[in-house]
């Protein structure tokens, strides 16, 4: 384990320059329309210094948090995923000036580093990594996925707040990062605890006018991670929760949530580990070309369940219930792992405050347990 | 040097052409495809029951089942019903056009647990393909199966398709074939009803064989729970599943079946692994 350093809040701009040196594309946490969002950085001016997100279920806004630190707002509704899995690509064209061809569109392998990323994005992006990369649980890789992956340096950012909406202790994701990035911060009141997690980040390092850190450093840094941690009030209770929601299909709080749920995706798109995406053609205008595209999509979505003329997932109570059962139950058939990773964001950016908590802590609560081995489902209309 | 220049794209098709096209109804029709690259022409290897993503130019993408048989190291072919945009486009195509193919994908009829065992083949509606691909394997090989029963269920006697080939699966060897229509007309021969009462007039010695079904979800559940009163094992009894599907290699979610991507687990699934999902509506 390399020793920790420490970086002066004063010298911060000069982890941007090492990494704009090295070629790489900086992104970092930027206040934009009273969110805090990704955005090109500079230098360490244009970091949000000085504010705390407020989060409560369908509520965000950001306040003076009385002192300047730069990492105090915990996050906004964007993790790391849109620099991996783009929302919007172009996965291949195919001309046709008198001979069909394919031609793959890779996405533009520039370096890109991102400054802030939390435990929990990283814990989206070893997720996703499932998902997209050939492995145990997938048999072919993204190339698209693979290439962004391979081009990303990870500046993780531990917390040492968190929001209201936070979750992450529960689902042993953090606050504190956990291997993934290239370097970790811990912000301290006058410097930066930075340990690096990669050879990248070791190297890079090199670069950085860094001093040892203490003990007391050290210890500063632990406490202020296990009081985020010790502070979260939201927790999701995990226990046999495959049976738990796969034995209460039928279960009325399904019902209940589908009267407040607007269907309108909000949850998906805040979502760090939600991959499902759709694909269409888009001609040129003198139909000598046409683009094959693809795009996040939602189970939300009537399109999603759309298959020949009829529609698998007509009511919201559909919906709901597949997000909800595939996100906290069939993800762990699928990929060995829950698709949540306790961010909160589908909490907080909820416009009618749906808590996928309190949905699976009030199912608990009343369990009908009907397991449909041949007890098939009488009555189920649409 | 990024790693995706050594990796195959799944997402990426292969130029294909039409070497005929065969009108099985007014809206059902035959492809028969050759892909134009010799080398990919000599690698492509399927089994019955796996799909092909089929491209058309300037359209998009759809999941079409291989009727063909795998030995056909040449043509591969799809019989494709005109439902939506992509597929009635399918059907303009003449021989010599182009078109994109990606395949095959998901996992097919167990052909190896089944050999030498009775297969009973049931189907409803149009959605046979996936079962005929099965029917004509093991009439090829008929030696390595036991007695094979076909039945065949469509909505009108207009539906029914394939009716030369249905003549000769007739003429093979211990093979019955049962078609039913549910409602007939002076010139149907065939039964009238659904196809979950022919089971009643079958051999019950079918019963101890392996079930391969596929067609409308309620049929073929109605099918499965018939055949486990019947005497059918659980395990023997598989059926193929269709969702809606755009990438075919369990990335885009949308085939999705409880923890089953029908493309990657699928399509052919052991009735005993979507049981009791099939009995609740909306997966």
């Amino acid at each position: 384990m390399p020793q920790p350093s420490l970086l002066a809040r004063a010298d911060f701009d000069s982890l941007i320059r090492a990494l704009v040196a090295r070629g790489y594309r900086v992104l970092g946490p930027r206040q934009r329309s009273g969110a805090i969002v990704f955005d090109e950085v500079s230098g360490a001016a244009d970091l949000p210094a000085g504010f705390i997100s407020v989060q409560e279920p369908g509520s965000y806004r950001l306040e003076d948090s009385g002192n300047g630190r730069y990492f105090d707002y915990v996050h906004g509704p964007e993790s790391l995923k849109r620099f991996l899995f783009a929302p919007q690509e172009t996965l291949w064209t195919v001309s046709a000036g008198g001979e069909v061809s394919f031609k793959e569109a890779l996405p533009d392998l520039r370096p890109l580093a991102v400054i802030g990323a939390r435990a929990c994005d990283l814990a989206g992006v070893s997720v996703q990594d499932r998902t997209f990369l050939a492995g145990e649980h997938s048999n072919y890789t993204d190339p698209y996925y693979a290439s962004r992956r391979e081009n990303v340096f990870i500046v993780a950012v531990n917390c040492t707040r968190s929001a209201a909406t936070c979750f992450c202790a529960s689902m042993n994701t953090g606050p504190r990062a956990r291997p993934g990035y290239d370097l970790a911060l811990t912000e301290l009141d006058e410097a930066f605890l930075v340990e690096a997690g990669s050879e990248q980040g070791e190297a890079l390092l090199a670069d950085l006018p860094l001093k040892p850190a203490r003990d007391v450093d050290e210890l500063a840094a632990t406490q202020a991670i296990a009081a985020a941690a010790d502070s979260q009030t939201r927790r999701l209770d995990t226990t046999d929760i495959q049976a738990l929601l796969f034995n209460n299909l039928e279960h009325p709080r399904w019902d209940d949530v589908a009267e407040r749920c607007l269907s309108c995706a909000n949850c998906t798109m805040v979502c760090p580990t939600c991959f499902c995406h759709s694909e269409s053609d888009v001609m040129s205008l003198d139909g000598t070309a046409s683009e094959h595209h693809r795009e996040w999509s939602s189970c939300f979505t009537l399109q999603h369940g759309y298959i020949h003329g009829a529609q698998i997932r007509p009511q919201i109570r559909h919906r709901y219930r597949q997000w909800l059962t595939h996100k906290l139950a069939a993800w762990i058939e699928q990929f060995g792992a829950s698709g949540c990773v306790g961010c909160g964001r589908c909490i907080t950016w909820c416009p009618t405050g749906i808590d996928l908590i309190e949905e699976v802590n009030a199912i608990r609560a009343t369990r009908i347990d009907t397991p449909s081995p041949s007890g098939r489902g009488e009555g189920e209309g649409v | 040097m990024s790693a995706n220049a050594k990796t195959f794209n799944p997402y990426l098709p292969q130029l294909a052409a039409v070497v005929e096209r065969v009108d099985e109804t007014r809206d059902v029709f035959t492809l028969r495809l050759r892909l134009h690259d010799a080398q990919a022409r000599a690698a492509y290897r399927f089994q019955p029951g796996q799909f092909n993503m089929l491209y058309l130019w300037g359209v998009g993408e759809v999941a079409i089942s291989i009727v063909s048989d795998p030995d056909d190291l040449d043509l591969i072919d799809h019989t494709i019903r005109a439902v939506g945009r992509v597929t009635r486009g399918l059907q303009r195509l003449k021989p010599g056009d182009k078109l994109g193919l990606r395949g095959p994908f998901g996992r097919g009829w167990p052909l190896e647990a089944a050999q030498g065992r009775h297969l009973l083949l049931i189907t409803g509606g149009l959605g046979c393909a996936p079962t005929t691909s099965m029917i004509h394997y093991a009439l090829q090989r008929r030696a390595s199966y036991g007695r094979v029963t076909v039945c065949h269920g469509v909505k009108h006697p207009d539906d029914l398709i394939y009716t030369d080939r249905i003549q000769t699966w007739c003429a093979a060897p211990d093979t019955q074939v049962m078609l039913t229509a549910d409602k007939g007309t002076p010139e149907w021969r065939g039964r009238v009803g659904l196809v979950t009462q022919t089971l009643e007039d079958i051999d019950p010695i079918m019963f101890k064989g392996m079930a391969m079904m596929c067609g409308p979800e309620p049929m073929m559940v109605s099918v499965a729970e018939d055949l486990l009163k019947r005497g059918m094992a659980l395990t023997d009894i598989y059926l193929s599943m269709e969702r809606n599907m755009q990438c075919a290699v369990g990335h885009c979610g949308h085939c999705q079946f409880g923890g089953k991507f029908i493309c990657k687990d699928g399509p052919v699934f052991p009735y005993a692994q979507l049981r009791a999902l099939l009995a609740v509506k909306g997966f």
